[in-house]
């Protein structure tokens, strides 16, 4: 980039130009790299360099007496590869992300389209109350489906008294645990995605569907689901790639046992101080986030170009 | 057909309670009169909520946690704002991926960045400092920031700008009395937006705080890890109160779906 901006700064003057001056503002390309250069610097420094850093330190390897040894191998990646236990925890990831992403599209989806068919006072009070846990903090969220699964096990007597089950289900510490309270922290975004695609669906349309004689099912199929399925995907994206990385929930309600990519990381690092293993897992975790969330976009935006515009 | 049918108002108050179960629980249990983690069956104490008073490290925490979220969101609307400027009105070359790399920490799981930080600053010698709090909040809050600056900015006339221009009016005047007064709004909801963002972090927070520089959530979780008492539910209670405040004001005021869904409302 510094020689593109040098070539246009240093471009010599030719004498006899006789084409009017260009707008003051475009004259000097070095303006926008000024600006931002504030924040270059600051994420070169704190964003480039600490992820280089930590690749590199997974290529290091760790003895229980020595700590972290200064050689270069990829002997952490062979060990992840090799071991079922890893295999185990990156496999009960994916399946936590997959589901909760499945129950935030079933559930996340429709409430979005009946909250744009609610009259005004109702619909406002109602997004508030779908979009405020997005501002309560993560712990306090989880801490209340632990105090519900766990301690005061209420949800168990709900369901034993409405006679869906008939002995106690096992929530805390368990993946139908962590899923149900993940789809809870994650739905919001689901909600908001699918809400910003439906402002794109003018209602009218489903009237004149319904007017030409569709069926209340053949609209939904035909009309409003095409308008609303970008939504629901990028909506995916967000929530699988957010499921996949998520430490605090899954650390609360899956406890020291069930572990996840994050929670294993966050253990290598802080009890077993395994740094360099620690490092290639969340090199692993980063990779295939990124991988995931581009390439899906990409497949998203090619496929429904005409809806993106 | 655009109203909502028997069936869709009892899924949506079934979701409704579904997404509200955990924070009332919460808020319940805090009132509870007993020692032990219970509903309030017995009458409403708020024995739990003094009890916070007496636990000094989560009110030290609460408020290592107001400082450092605003001051991350200040830096981080001092950087982003320039930046928002440059991308928003020049074309230049690499201006795509300027945006893709402020854009970025939302790609990066937070536990990623938190691992990155913790080697970081142990080797800087920022390790366990408010400085290096400050500084990787900054880098996770800046892309809320950008997002709303830019779409403000990108959205203004810049005729307005140009008549400030040719009644001589210099660059800095210029940005001062007409620029920024244009934006404001957008910058206003960045701030608030990267402020709630820092305050609710934890994943990266826990690894580069330390015992004496900590924030209320990395508290809270450490808290629970060890055991779940009434005194976290009250502490929690407490968190949730001063937020859903703070959610109705921010409502009126501006639009909780203008700032988190980037529109203006219909």
């Amino acid at each position: 980039m510094s020689m593109a901006a040098s070539s246009e700064t240093d471009a010599p003057v030719p004498a006899t130009a006789a084409a009017p001056p260009p707008p003051r503002r475009h004259r000097w390309p070095l303006v926008p790299y000024l600006l931002s250069a504030p924040g270059l610097a600051l994420f070169a420094v704190l964003l480039l360099v600490p992820l280089t850093m930590t690749f590199l330190l997974s290529l290091n390897s760790f003895s229980f007496y020595g700590g972290i040894q200064d050689v270069w191998q990829w002997g952490n990646y062979a060990d992840i590869i090799a071991d079922d236990y890893f295999h185990e925890v990156f496999l009960r990831t994916f399946r936590i992300a997959a589901l909760v992403t499945v129950l935030c599209a079933v559930f996340g989806a429709p409430e979005a389209y009946i909250l744009r068919r609610m009259k005004s006072p109702w619909r406002g009070l109602c997004l508030l109350v779908v979009l405020g846990p997005l501002l309560i903090s993560v712990v306090s969220r989880t801490l209340g489906w632990a105090l519900l699964f766990g301690s005061t096990g209420l949800v168990n007597q709900g369901l034993m008294a409405l006679g869906i089950i008939a002995t106690p289900i096992e929530f805390m510490y368990t993946e139908t645990g962590v899923v149900i309270a993940l789809t809870h922290v994650l739905v919001p975004f689901m909600v908001l995605s699918v809400w910003a695609s439906l402002q794109r669906l003018d209602p009218q349309v489903e009237n004149a569907a319904l007017s030409l004689g569709a069926g209340p099912l053949t609209v939904m199929r035909r009309v409003v689901l095409p308008q609303i399925i970008p939504g629901i995907l990028s909506g995916s994206i967000i929530v699988f790639a957010l499921a996949a990385s998520a430490f605090a929930t899954p650390a609360i309600i899956g406890g020291r046992r069930l572990k996840v990519a994050a929670t294993l990381a966050y253990d290598e690092f802080l009890n077993t101080l395994n740094w360099p293993l620690g490092a290639t897992v969340a090199v692993l975790l980063l990779v295939a986030n990124v991988v995931i969330i581009v390439g899906c976009n990409r497949l998203v935006e090619r496929r429904y170009k005409q809806v993106f515009e | 057909m655009n109203r909502n049918g028997p069936i869709a108002l009892i899924f949506h108050v079934l979701f409704l309670g579904f997404l509200l179960a955990p924070i009332l629980i919460v808020c319940a249990v805090a009132f509870t009169p007993e020692g032990y983690l219970s509903l309030p069956t017995n009458g409403l104490s708020l024995r739990w909520f003094r009890a916070i008073g007496d636990n000094p490290e989560f009110i030290r925490a609460f408020k290592d946690s107001l400082l450092l979220g605003a001051v991350s969101s200040t830096l981080a609307i001092l950087v982003a704002v320039p930046a928002a400027l440059a991308i928003a009105r020049h074309q230049f070359f690499g201006r795509e991926a300027i945006q893709a790399l402020f854009l970025s920490p939302l790609m990066v799981p937070h536990i990623v960045l938190g691992i990155a930080f913790l080697r970081f600053f142990t080797m800087i010698g920022l390790g366990g400092t408010f400085a290096g709090l400050v500084l990787s909040h900054v880098i996770i809050i800046l892309p809320f920031a950008l997002r709303l600056i830019l779409a403000a900015s990108t959205g203004m006339d810049r005729a307005v700008e140009n008549a400030a221009a040719s009644l001589g009016a210099s660059s800095w005047t210029c940005f001062r009395r007409v620029t920024l007064p244009l934006i404001l709004p957008g910058v206003a909801s960045g701030w608030v937006l990267a402020f709630i963002n820092s305050f609710d972090e934890v994943t990266m927070t826990v690894f580069i705080a330390s015992p004496e520089t900590t924030t209320l959530p990395v508290r809270l979780f450490l808290y629970i890890q060890d055991n779940i008492d009434p005194l976290v539910a009250a502490v929690s209670a407490l968190l949730i109160f001063l937020t859903v405040g703070a959610m109705l004001v921010l409502d009126r005021v501006y639009g909780l779906e203008r700032l988190l869904v980037g529109k203006g409302r219909d």
